[in-house]
């Protein structure tokens, strides 16, 4: 019976060529989509990443639920199909505390002034607020008055509490 | 509902690794003495029904049962059982309970945590008759086991923060003291609860206990959950609110790629009664994702038609329901003293006709329900308000006995009423038989908004007498209106019970009364929305008290505190209604926006107060118009639960009652045209935002020893009425329709 021949690595490698489909990152980590390029991004984060603070609330822009952040910028993630997004990097409410466990000043801001009630619209809110402060680090009542997100149980005072009370954190001179 | 019969009967167990377990005895448990030990059964905590489980390293774990829809019951909860326990609260880990259910001798229900549900502010009463009590008796046996140890008498050692503490300043943990602590027996006698001046946690401030998973996006809400094997279920329904499928080609929609399975859902007159709301007809699309369930249902070429209710329109409702009025009532809800005759010889006579529109629930997170179903299991993970009602409704589809029935109880994005009917929870099961697929069947927001059980439409008519001192001698109040009741198997007799309340404030306390109701016929679907029969009610009662003021030149201030002098208890179906209670938060609410003093140019305040399900509340608002731009200077609400187990979490309920009864009344409104419900996606059911409501609410919260009564929704029925007087003072135009805000945009 004939032995096989033996383990000898190979004189060249090869590297498998970049697989096709839509090559982007999510809170940091390079991510493929390969399936359909019309699916928009939220659905990618819930069903294949199991990213489920983004929120489906009414998948066409109105609400806010869904808010990311994409290169930055707040978007929504229930209007971006998955062909939009090749070579950008998204940010979910998953991405902002670290990997030490250490919360972005916002989530302290939103446990401090417990801005929760049924909590399903918050991470929306919060991505929201979390823009608005990169672009108004001292935000006005009207700034805070413009965030469009909606919230059914009416957790706009304390939103608007925890908004200001980032704000405050993180114009402190130790952050 | 005998699922309290056994709170007395408090279970003890030692659970694996020597942990203190308490709580209500599992029906099997209970016929094994001594107990069976927990390292036999597995460590499942929830099949053994405990509330409390304090494990050797001081982790305490208590159990919540109720439903979390953001009325702060998961939080509220467990504090009450953590204070009678003195538990470290930064050591105490909260659980979502499931439904605890198992078989009776019968193959019926045994309810194995007490009540179950979310809704109508009665958790944390129910939670104050019997939760007490589980912290009580595993503090009892910590005592008893550190008693032991040091050989001195339980009585003359205390607790606090998860310690037992000897006279002379020994400390023992809770941790070490667990194991030993599970093998004493409970004592014959009552375990004393403690006096109110010990409480530490109850009476403070405590955050939501899910705030960190909720900000990190790690809480799994019943729609962030999936079975991995399972199928992603949307439903096109029939538009009509009463119809059926006329033409279906699916071949389109059995091409896109995901797609599994077409399910025709038949038109509700061939599936009979399941629960109490009948499914709408429909046709299911099954596929391995959201997407492709969403691209293959948008794929479906579909034909419908009316049938009964192909014309039904709301622009027409008003003008039957004015028609109606003019004739004989359905039902005399209250008929005292002759009021006709007291109208006539009354010095002043009012009369107005208030407006409140059908509104749907909206709730953020859209009707969900993971269903997966066996020849003799069936598990269901469900946002629900009335898990027993669910249970229910999986027993009549399956067959199943009720302990073969898992139904987990996440958090849960928002109830408002909603959730206490499950026919989505129906669907989930009928669609996981029909394609023998473990189910995620999801709701968008255009299902949502065109599927709802709404709120009813009622038009009310007030009249009133008033004497030469300015009392009211008569009050008539005839509301015709869509009760929610129809069709829920309510006899026509009693359809105005959800509608009307013969022992309102305040016709209970006025010597002529008389309240009629009059049946309005509409196919739409009806069900409770926040505080049911007050939101309406409380809407027309409270405007028209206002008008009474105005027309016989009183202050409406005074008018409502001379109605409640002298102060008495009136006894009511919602229990004694204590006249200076009333009293208390209206002057602290009025005082609050310096009622009785000169407004700024322009502005103008209300006032309204509401009883509701034994609690108090007072709005106050100062407001002005500016080019038919509503504008609030301040916005006040006082109330009167009772002991306050969490003022935040109390704060959180009145200010989000008052936000959302503000947005309601100002933009909210469902209407039909040929039998078609025309608000499909937010664009079209406005919710108010921010810069449309108050900035800030001031939430006055009164004093009181008086047991907790219920929350939840207080804050809705008087903030509209509120608004409306407001609205008036700033610019004398009385406002008796709902939504508000487009009568003022005409008011330039």
């Amino acid at each position: 019976m004939p032995q096989p021949p033996p383990q000898v690595p190979p004189s060249t490698i090869t590297p498998h060529a970049r697989r096709s489909g839509i090559h982007l990152k999510v809170n940091g980590k390079p991510y493929l989509h390969a399936g359909d390029p019309q699916m928009p991004l939220l659905w990618w984060l819930r069903d294949y990443l199991q990213l489920t603070g983004t929120k489906y609330a009414c998948g066409i822009g109105a609400c806010g639920a869904c808010t990311v952040l994409v290169d930055g910028k707040p978007e929504h993630a229930c209007l971006l199909p998955m062909q939009t997004l090749s070579n950008r990097s998204v940010t979910t409410i998953e991405g902002l505390e670290g990997p030490d466990g250490t919360l972005d000043a916002l989530q302290e801001a939103w446990i401090a002034e417990d801005a929760i009630q049924c909590g399903y619209c918050q991470s929306g809110q919060l991505l929201a607020a979390h823009a608005l402060l990169r672009t108004h680090p001292h935000p006005s009542d009207a700034d805070i008055d413009a965030l469009a997100n909606l919230c059914r149980c009416g957790s706009y005072p304390r939103v608007r509490r925890a908004v200001l009370r980032a704000a405050a954190a993180l114009r402190r001179p130790d952050r | 509902m005998n699922g309290m019969d056994r709170r007395h009967f408090l279970k003890v167990m030692l659970g694996a690794g020597g942990a203190l377990i308490v709580g209500f005895p599992a029906r099997h448990a209970l016929a094994a003495s001594p107990p069976v030990p927990l390292a036999l059964l597995g460590d499942s905590w929830t099949r053994l029904n405990a509330f409390v489980s304090i494990e050797p390293n001081g982790r305490t774990l208590i159990g919540a049962r109720a439903p979390e829809i953001g009325q702060g019951v998961r939080t509220a909860l467990p504090r009450i059982i953590a204070d009678e326990l003195d538990a470290d609260w930064t050591r105490v880990e909260v659980i979502p309970l499931s439904l605890g259910v198992e078989d009776n001798d019968q193959d019926q229900p045994h309810w194995t945590y007490g009540p179950q549900f979310a809704g109508g502010g009665r958790n944390i009463p129910a939670a104050w008759a019997d939760l007490r009590r589980v912290g009580a008796t595993a503090r009892w046996l910590l005592c008893e086991a550190a008693a032991q140890q040091w050989n001195l008498p339980a009585t003359r050692l205390s607790t606090s923060s998860g310690r037992v503490i000897a006279p002379d300043g020994r400390r023992l943990d809770y941790g070490d003291l667990a194991s030993a602590a599970a093998q004493i027996d409970l004592p014959n006698h009552d375990i004393p609860l403690k006096a109110a001046t010990d409480y530490l946690l109850i009476g403070q401030p405590a955050g939501d206990v899910d705030a960190r998973a909720i900000v990190t996006g790690r809480l799994q809400y019943a729609s962030d959950s999936y079975w991995g094997d399972g199928y992603v279920a949307v439903v096109a329904r029939c538009p009509y609110v009463d119809g059926e499928l006329d033409h279906l080609d699916d071949t389109a929609a059995r091409a896109v790629a995901g797609v599994e399975k077409i399910v025709v859902i038949p038109a509700r007159a061939t599936l009979g009664p399941i629960g109490q709301v009948p499914l709408a007809p429909g046709v299911a699309v099954l596929a391995r994702d959201t997407w492709s369930a969403l691209k293959g249902r948008a794929a479906l070429a579909l034909r419908w038609r009316p049938r009964h209710g192909g014309a039904a329109s709301t622009t027409l409702l008003a003008e039957q329901a004015a028609t109606l009025l003019k004739g004989e009532p359905t039902a005399r809800v209250l008929t005292r003293g002759d009021v006709s005759k007291a109208l006539k010889a009354a010095a002043h006579r009012v009369e107005a006709n208030y407006e409140v529109p059908f509104v749907a629930h909206a709730t953020m997170e859209p009707m969900h329900c993971l269903a997966r179903v066996t020849a003799d299991r069936a598990h269901l993970i469900v946002p629900t308000q009335e898990p027993r009602a669910a249970l229910e409704v999986v027993r009549k589809l399956t067959g199943l006995d009720p302990g073969s029935i898992l139904i987990e109880l996440p958090r849960i994005g928002g109830g408002y009423g909603r959730r206490l009917d499950n026919d989505y929870v129906a669907e989930a099961v009928l669609l996981a038989q029909a394609a023998d697929k473990a189910i995620k069947l999801m709701w968008t927001r255009e299902d949502d908004l065109t599927h709802d059980v709404f709120r009813p439409f009622g038009l009310h008519h007030l009249e009133a007498g008033v004497d030469r001192k300015g009392r009211i001698t008569a009050w008539r109040h005839h509301l015709a209106s869509t009760s929610r009741l129809w069709h829920r198997d309510v006899p026509v007799g009693a359809l105005w019970q959800s509608e009307l309340q013969p022992d309102a404030w305040p016709v209970v306390s006025l010597p002529a009364a008389d309240l009629a109701w009059f049946a309005l016929d509409f196919p739409l679907w009806r069900g409770a929305w926040r505080s049911p029969a007050h939101v309406s009610s409380v809407f027309a009662i409270e405007s028209f008290l206002d008008e009474i003021a105005h027309a016989s030149h009183q202050d409406p201030l005074k008018l409502r505190l001379a109605l409640l002098a002298p102060s008495r208890q009136i006894s009511t179906a919602h229990g004694a209604l204590d006249t200076s209670r009333m009293a208390n938060v209206l002057e602290a609410a009025a005082h609050a926006i310096d009622w009785g003093q000169r407004a700024p140019a322009g502005h103008g305040r209300g006032v309204a107060c509401a009883f509701v399900a034994g609690s108090y509340c007072a709005h106050a608002f100062e407001v002005s118009l500016q080019g038919g731009h509503l504008r609030f200077h301040r916005a006040v609400a006082a109330v009167d639960v009772g002991r306050v187990v969490n003022p935040l979490g109390l704060e959180a309920q009145i200010t989000g009652g008052t936000m959302d009864a503000l947005s309601t009344a100002l933009k909210l409104e469902i209407t039909v045209a040929h039998g078609i419900v025309q608000q499909r996606n937010f664009p079209d059911y406005p919710i108010a935002r921010r810069h449309e409501l108050p900035r800030e609410i001031s939430v006055i919260q009164m004093a009181s020893a008086a047991s907790p009564s219920g929350a939840e929704d207080l804050g809705v029925p008087s903030a509209a009425p509120a608004l409306a007087n407001a609205v008036f003072a700033a610019r004398g135009i009385r406002i008796r329709t709902m939504p508000i805000a487009r009568q003022l945009a005409h008011l330039g």
